[in-house]
């Protein structure tokens, strides 16, 4: 008994245990948005012309658009677009050749987080790409993979040594004008992942990063590729923390995927945690992410796996066009929402090729005054013959100041698709929490107990550490919202 | 387009005032008018409308029918009940000799124009004109309707049948049908609204109606809605409901005619423990446009909604369901739940797109909601053909037992029997 009142104890007396902030000195520039401030991102990171043209093209489209503020269940304070450090870099003498060479402070930094980097590579075997603020600091496991013909790499160094890859596809899934924060980000974003896989080779690890908001009033842009060629397969990760201040922050990340042969597989993870706000809703990390893949190939593949327990707002909505036949979409997500937390998130399956096929599992849980929005759409084409999907939406309600809404568009226009729709909204029964206390289960583990049962279909879709880390992070997450 | 559209019905504010110079309509006339100048047409931005594109209704200049009721006397649809309570419109103004009024019960059901201005009190307090474009331009032109009032305690056996006709025959017409029904508490009676209509061509007429219903408490009404409007015409309409505590109403709208159809049904919970049924069913062939715009507001506990939209889409038809259910903060113990149900027959074409929507903000609710769209079931269809019946006609009993599932809901017999006729003759997919 006594562990399970340390857990809880453990529970209550955890806040936001990344919210730490690391003495490092950043080199940022200037406050603000203009030509300037691209021209000064680009020249930094010693980008060739055409991408600094892309850049401006985008900044330039951007000032056309309006920021989209229509949605229903989303509040929050305008932004002030040039109150913004568009770059803040830690300052080191010269890039890391090795482990050893990074400074120390920052390792420590990962280390707190979890994810030593040299522990990594020694037990687990997954290849971290480590972005700290807006650069990417180490990547490990580089050259195990070069021999496989991988490229797995920060966004800048792609640039630089494989500029061929980055310029035809960049943009190629999520184009400059594609919505106002997809917009900006093509402007001013910094540094990223990028991973590239050759015909027929399945990746031996994990791949994966980590992005972590360090310095004060900077917004975090980062930007990842993913190419996978005929019948390859990779596994990407993706994790996230912020320090905790009182100001919000802005991250407006793009995220490509490009499965471009028959049978090209890429799995896509994400543990989001950036810090949600205290909870009195003061403070936290706006989230505007766009992520979008494309299943170019025959029989491709893309799938979703999304714990988004963090930031005060959440907007995102990964998405797989379904161009080749018979390619497949998945799409699974639980989203938390505890204090004055906002998420609306959902899924987009475009059905563009022959038997096209989408999954799309969304568990919300609400808690607190936390607002869950499931917003998705499911589209068939006219060229779509016998495309298939599923879609379940759940969510739980914990107290009765949040709220869970859901708005599935589907469009069907081939007649000889199916397609298929349900949600259901509920909270935990009481006659469930009496049952777990009656079989001498607290009342915090019961709900936790019942919270992950609630997301068990989408946990099993996460890797084995990310799936751990999830279940303590939802539990966490929830602490202080029973009773 | 769209300013001339409005333009084209200002005009129509001082033929309705010179033709029908009702004093005690000119108020709500006005205020009708005070709104609809501070709304704006839908365009395909307007979330609400995403899928439905006015232009074509607003391109089309319409005039009110200000001679044709006397010159033409259009064929009736069939009694809806051989005793029935039977108010006939004609281009929307009431046909007297045609209507069939008894009041032995203590029911009273009138004509909008004639009533007094105590039995209009109601009026324009449950349909939203403030934020509806098209209901607030049906105030704006209100001529004639049915004003039913049901007494306290009173059950009334005999159907109350509310017939709107129309007919186009040289110029484009609109009518602006409204029925208000105001039910008592404890009272209890069932309403029939058909629309019907014919066409010469090239005219066609637009049918923009309005029902406002106020559900008593512990009343129980059962609203049904048969719309065959001809094959020309554009229907726009929108039932508005305020359910009282302990009340049950259902509502049945079964679309089939009409070139391009909104049909809106908003039910608004009032009162505890009360319950709403809200169903329909969408038969679409050839280009025709079919949306079905529901709203279900959880406004108080403990109350209790179902509902069960059915669509069969064949040619180039296209559906649309969009149906939102609001719990508010203080709803709990609602009990909400949604089905949608498509079936797609053609391969050239049909579209349909849904969009439930539930927006809770209570956490003790039950809150359900599915949606698919698809087509018959192969292993159904192959045991039917392994039972002698040819293919053919194993999808029309398939397709007809698809329908079927709403029209057998219908408690008003001989509605119900012609229905299934309708249905069985309409030849559905094949």
């Amino acid at each position: 008994m006594s562990t399970a009142t340390d857990t809880i104890e453990q529970f209550t007396s955890q806040e936001y245990k990344w919210g730490f902030v690391t003495d490092i000195e950043s080199e940022t520039v200037p406050r603000g948005l203009n030509e300037e401030i691209i021209r000064l991102i680009s020249a930094k990171k010693r980008e060739p012309d055409w991408l600094l043209q892309w850049r401006l093209k985008a900044y330039r489209h951007w000032l056309t658009m309006e920021e989209p503020r229509w949605w229903p269940n989303l509040t929050y304070a305008k932004i002030d677009y040039n109150d913004i450090i568009y770059y803040a870099a830690p300052k080191a003498q010269k890039k890391p050749k090795s482990l050893d060479e990074v400074d120390p402070e920052l390792r420590r930094t990962f280390e707190k987080l979890g994810i030593s980097l040299e522990e990594q590579k020694r037990l687990t075997g997954v290849a971290v790409d480590a972005v700290f603020d807006s650069v990417s600091v180490v990547t490990t496991f580089k050259e195990k993979l070069a021999e496989l013909g991988i490229i797995f790499c920060s966004f800048s160094e792609a640039v630089q040594e494989h500029p061929d890859l980055v310029r035809k596809y960049l943009g190629s899934v999520v184009p400059y004008n594609d919505n106002f924060f997809a917009a900006l980000n093509s402007a001013v974003f910094s540094d990223g992942s990028f991973v590239y896989i050759p015909k027929g080779v399945r990746c031996p690890m994990e791949l994966s990063t980590y992005f972590r908001i360090n310095a004060r009033e900077t917004g975090q842009f980062e930007r990842t590729l993913i190419i996978c060629e005929e019948g390859g397969y990779v596994s990407y990760l993706e994790g996230c923390t912020a320090p905790m201040r009182d100001e919000n922050q802005l991250h407006a990340a793009v995220v490509e995927l490009v499965a471009i042969g028959d049978h090209a597989q890429i799995k896509y993870s994400t543990v989001q945690n950036w810090y949600p706000g205290d909870k009195d809703g003061k403070g936290g990390i706006y989230n505007f992410v766009t992520k979008r893949g494309a299943c170019r190939g025959r029989a491709s593949k893309i799938s979703w796996t999304q714990v988004e327990t963090g930031s005060a707002i959440t907007w995102k909505y990964p998405s797989c066009i379904l161009q080749g036949d018979d390619s497949v979409g998945e799409f699974y997500s639980v989203a938390l929402t505890n204090h004055y937390q906002q998420a609306d998130t959902g899924t987009k399956m475009i059905h563009v090729g022959k038997n096209t096929r989408s999954t799309i599992v969304s568990k919300g849980i609400s808690a607190g005054h936390g607002q869950n929005t499931y917003r998705g759409l499911v589209k068939v084409l006219k060229g779509a013959a016998y495309a298939r999907n599923y879609s379940q939406c759940d969510s739980l309600l914990l107290g009765d100041k949040c709220g869970a809404h859901t708005f599935p568009y589907i469009e069907v226009k081939n007649t000889t698709a199916t397609v298929e729709h349900e949600a259901s909204t509920s909270k935990i029964g009481e006659d469930q929490i009496f049952y777990c206390n009656q079989r001498g289960l607290s009342k915090e583990d019961a709900v936790n107990m019942i919270v992950n049962g609630f997301c068990k279909d989408v946990f099993r879709e996460l890797p084995m550490e990310f799936a751990v880390e999830a279940q303590k992070l939802l539990g966490v997450s929830l602490e202080g919202s029973v009773g | 387009m769209v300013l001339e559209a409005k333009t084209n019905f200002l005009r129509q504010f001082e033929v309705v005032d010179r033709a029908w110079p009702v004093p005690t309509l000119a108020p709500y006339r006005q205020q009708g008018r005070a709104r609809f100048a501070a709304l704006a047409f839908p365009t395909p931005r307007t979330e609400d409308w995403r899928f439905t594109n006015v232009a074509p209704l607003l391109e089309t200049p319409f005039e009110l029918p200000v001679d044709s009721a006397s010159t033409v006397r259009l064929p009736l649809p069939p009694v809806a009940d051989a005793g029935a309570v039977r108010l006939v419109f004609v281009n929307g103004a009431f046909d007297r000799e045609r209507s069939e009024v008894d009041t032995s019960t203590g029911l009273v059901v009138e004509s909008l124009a004639t009533a007094g201005v105590e039995r209009l009190a109601q009026l324009d307090q449950v349909a939203d004109s403030s934020s509806q474009v098209f209901t607030a331009l049906n105030t704006s032109l209100l001529c004639d309707g049915a004003v039913v009032r049901i007494p306290d305690g009173a059950a009334i056996t005999p159907v109350i049948e509310v017939v709107w006709l129309s007919h186009a025959s040289v110029r484009n017409v609109t009518t602006q049908p409204r029925l208000l029904v105001v039910a008592g508490a404890h009272s209890r009676a069932t309403i029939v609204e058909r629309f019907w209509g014919t066409t010469t061509e090239p005219a066609t007429y637009f049918t923009n109606a309005v029902a406002e219903i106020a559900v008593g408490e512990h009343a129980v009404i059962d609203h049904y809605k048969v719309q065959q409007e001809a094959a020309a015409a554009y229907h726009v309409a929108n039932t508005q409901v305020v359910v009282g505590r302990g009340a049950n109403f259902t509502t049945h709208a079964v679309l089939l005619g009409g070139r391009l159809v909104r049909n809106e049904v908003r039910v608004r919970f009032a009162g505890e423990h009360a319950e709403a049924t809200v169903n329909g069913l969408y038969v679409g062939a050839g280009k025709q446009h079919i949306d079905n715009h529901t709203v279900i507001d959880h406004a108080v506990p403990h109350c209790a909604s179902h509902e069960l939209y059915k669509g069969i889409l064949t040619d180039q038809a296209h559906g649309v369901f969009n149906g939102k259910i609001f719990v508010r903060q203080d709803a709990q113990k609602t009990d909400a739940k949604q089905t949608n149900q498509t079936l797609l027959l053609s391969d050239d074409g049909a579209t349909i797109n849904t969009k439930p929507q539930l927006e809770i903000f209570a956490d003790d609710v039950k809150c359900t909601h599915g949606a698919t769209v698809g087509q018959l079931d192969a292993d159904q269809l192959f045991y039917l053909q392994s039972r002698g019946l040819a293919a053919a006609q194993a999808r029309r009993l398939l397709t007809f037992a698809f329908a079927n599932d709403i029209v057998h809901r219908i408690h008003v017999p001989a509605v119900r029997e012609e229905l299934e006729a309708l249905l069985v003759h309409r030849n559905l997919g094949s």
